[in-house]
């Protein structure tokens, strides 16, 4: 479209010179062009030079950072925030490009659609991954075609860490740390710190970067009253969290916390719960820790369903412009970056802070 | 010996004994796996959830087994057509909007809009199986990839959540009933499905089409008319199935709604005992492999397998379940028996 308005106004401006200017046909013909422009008001040329030098990112169509982004699908409300993110931060109007790829949660498709960018040369390609192997050859493919890949929020597992340029998102270790000192602090003010504590823990996919931090980082919080009864994967899913739910709860009596490694999943363990006439959230017997902290979790929360969530931060968008930008200056980047996350619990004015929040 | 002969060559007996030999690995481990109490006016017990959750796939499993029968092949995009089904009907009763607290249009609307496009997907399925002759796997690829395609077109790609009370009672329990909604769902789907086949001649002729469509023609059937019904048939089960698993999360999730039933379903045909290169066919026997794989399922999370390792557990108890029913195996059996014994005689 913007080639057809160029070529139609270069013409026109062609047509003008050859009106006005008779008397410079020896000229060479870039010439006319520059000789035409202020005549014609709308004469792309002289406008777009000095904008081309100001910011080289908002000239023609050709000069956009071209930045192929292949997302893991539509599994959740964060996932949905995160990609919101990216739309919004790599648009033409910031000097971007984005080509955007719906995995549908399958490893193939991603390696097919990083392979589609490879072939469409673009300049920069960021991945979300579906699980942490089996990436050495497609990166070594985008290494080769010398396009560097930025991992956003999941980590690859691969030998050699030089064949990606760098990993964004969330230090789930920390969260889960975070989630269990809650916890602790909970405990302690509740005045059962020195009481067994009974938790389940619900795991999100088996060998996710998120199942993988937050499992490690809430068992190295354990304490030594608190009892880890049983940890079984929900897969990310509300209708799996129910259904292993609904086994854990049949399984053993007596359980005061259950860990859900993500929103989904803590709302499909709260029916399950509510099912089984149990009780959960601040008043009830059993305290419900999720991960993500999505709008809906804010709802569970101000409802009383579930205790605290511990975010994820989802917008990476502008911390992977951030990083394009500095490698597009040439500097080097460090090879981890995280985004700064928070908790929420519900001693917190909640319904204040989810209407500023984005997602 | 005669009555032991007579109930081993009873048709179900394979299956049965399958289903047996799960649940017995839970009389062996976790015995508390058979309790069932009243708890908040309802039942519950892990043999309720097993009935409750093999559900959906017991209805999806009732259609494959009509479409093995009659074609020889398998729709693959039964999963897919769940999904599809279970957005549309969100979408429909939600107005559109991502998460809504009240039905924008009447619940029975977005039942029936469901139910027609799992039964529209069937007809498309079965039109290029019967009429175009295109494999059954190829041709129901088109909409395994598709389908959730569509459906991610149709909710834009978000989950959309219909927070209404009267819309989880399809997968949860309505009031003053003890059992949970999706079994009586199946059950339904069952009896129909097996009034429909016992009671006209319906079932015969999907078998004769099923053993030999040519010969089915010559003697009058219409086989291209039965193919096509039976994945219509699929179909629709696919739609009902979609609704039950959009209700039990009160959302649809396009990516996951489904996720890689289809091929359950076909394993709960081949648990059933029944050939998957078609012709004669036992209902029952399949909605027992449906049964049998919600309880290994069950089981297996009853007895605390950790995640990583469920895939293989699972794997290893369908080769043996599979294997237990293969003729092959029983003939080398026989053979080896029989050697044995000659060998005795002659020493």
């Amino acid at each position: 479209m913007k080639r057809k308005v160029l070529s139609a106004l270069l013409s026109v401006a062609m047509v003008a010179t050859m009106l006005v200017g008779c008397g410079s046909s020896s000229e060479p013909a870039a010439a006319p062009a520059e000789e035409a422009a202020p005549a014609e008001e709308a004469a792309p040329a002289e406008e777009a030079a000095p904008a081309e030098e100001a910011a080289p990112a908002e000239a023609a169509d050709g000069d956009l950072i071209v930045v192929g982004y292949a997302q893991v699908g539509a599994e959740s409300d964060w996932r949905t925030a995160n990609t919101e993110s990216f739309k919004s931060t790599f648009t033409e109007e910031n000097g971007y490009q984005l080509i955007f790829d719906d995995a549908q949660q399958k490893q193939e498709n991603q390696i097919k659609a990083i392979r589609s960018f490879i072939q469409q040369e673009v300049d920069y390609i960021v991945v979300a991954p579906v699980v942490e192997t089996g990436w050495e050859t497609v990166l070594e493919e985008a290494k080769e075609a010398g396009i560097p890949v930025i991992l956003s929020d999941r980590m690859m597992d691969v030998s050699d860490d030089s064949l990606y340029t760098c990993w964004v998102g969330g230090n789930f270790v920390k969260e889960g740390q975070d989630a269990a000192k809650w916890l602790a602090d909970k405990l302690e003010a509740d005045g059962r710190g020195d009481e067994e504590i009974n938790i389940v823990t619900l795991q999100g996919t088996i060998g996710a970067s998120a199942q993988v931090g937050r499992t490690e980082g809430f068992a190295e919080g354990m304490q030594d009253n608190w009892n880890m009864l049983a940890m079984q994967t929900g897969e990310f899913t509300q209708s799996k969290g129910q259904e292993v739910m609904e086994s854990f709860l049949k399984q053993y009596d007596d359980i005061d916390v259950v860990v859900c490694e993500n929103d989904n999943m803590a709302f499909g363990a709260i029916d399950a719960i509510k099912a089984a006439g149990k009780t959960c959230g601040p008043e009830g017997d059993i305290i419900i820790i999720s991960f993500d902290a999505v709008s809906a979790a804010f709802d569970s929360m101000i409802a009383g369903d579930m205790n605290a969530s511990f975010e994820c931060n989802p917008l990476h968008g502008p911390r992977v412009a951030e990083i394009i930008q500095k490698l597009e200056a040439g500097e080097s980047v460090d090879k981890v970056q995280y985004v700064d996350e928070a908790y929420f619990d519900t001693t917190m004015d909640l319904k204040a802070i989810q209407a500023e929040r984005l997602y | 010996m005669n009555k032991l002969k007579k109930i081993t060559s009873y048709r179900l007996f394979l299956p049965l004994v399958c289903l047996a030999f799960v649940l017995l690995l839970n009389v062996i481990k976790t015995p508390s796996f058979f309790q069932i109490s009243v708890n908040n006016g309802v039942l519950y017990g892990y043999v309720i959830d097993v009935i409750n959750r093999a559900s959906e796939l017991v209805i999806l499993a009732v259609g494959m087994t009509l479409v093995v029968a009659a074609s020889g092949g398998t729709d693959i995009s039964v999963g897919a057509v769940s999904a599809l089904s279970g957005a549309v009907c969100c979408c429909v009763l939600s107005g559109g909007e991502q998460s809504t607290n009240e039905y924008h249009a009447p619940y029975i609307l977005g039942v029936l809009v469901a139910v027609l496009v799992g039964l529209v997907c069937g007809a498309w399925n079965g039109f290029l199986v019967a009429k175009m002759r295109i494999q059954p796997m190829v041709a129901t690829l088109i909409l395994f990839t598709a389908g959730r395609g569509i459906a991610q077109l149709i909710t834009d790609g978000q989950m959309i959540y219909v927070r209404v009370e009267h819309f989880k009672q399809l997968g949860a329990f309505i009031k003053g009933i003890p059992l949970p909604t999706p079994v009586f769902v199946a059950v339904i789907v069952v009896i129909l499905t097996t009034l429909l086949l016992k009671k006209t001649a319906l079932g015969l002729y999907i078998e004769t089409v099923g053993i030999n469509a040519k010969a089915a023609r010559l003697v009058g059937l219409n086989s291209v008319m039965i193919q096509f019904l039976t994945y219509a048939f699929c179909g629709l089960c696919s739609g009902i199935a979609g609704l039950i698993i959009t209700s039990r999360v009160y959302s649809i999730d396009a990516n996951n709604a489904g996720l890689n039933m289809e091929l359950d379903a076909i394993l709960a045909v081949a648990l059933g005992g029944n050939s998957l290169g078609g012709g004669k066919f036992s209902l029952l026997g399949s909605v027992i492999g449906a049964y049998t794989i919600q309880a290994l399922t069950t089981t297996l999370y009853a007895m605390s397998v950790p995640a990583d390792q469920i895939p293989v557990y699972k794997a290893i108890v369908v080769v043996i379940i599979v294997s237990l029913q293969s003729p092959e195996l029983m003939r080398m059996w026989k053979n080896f028996k029989n050697r044995i014994g000659a060998g005795k005689k002659v020493a």
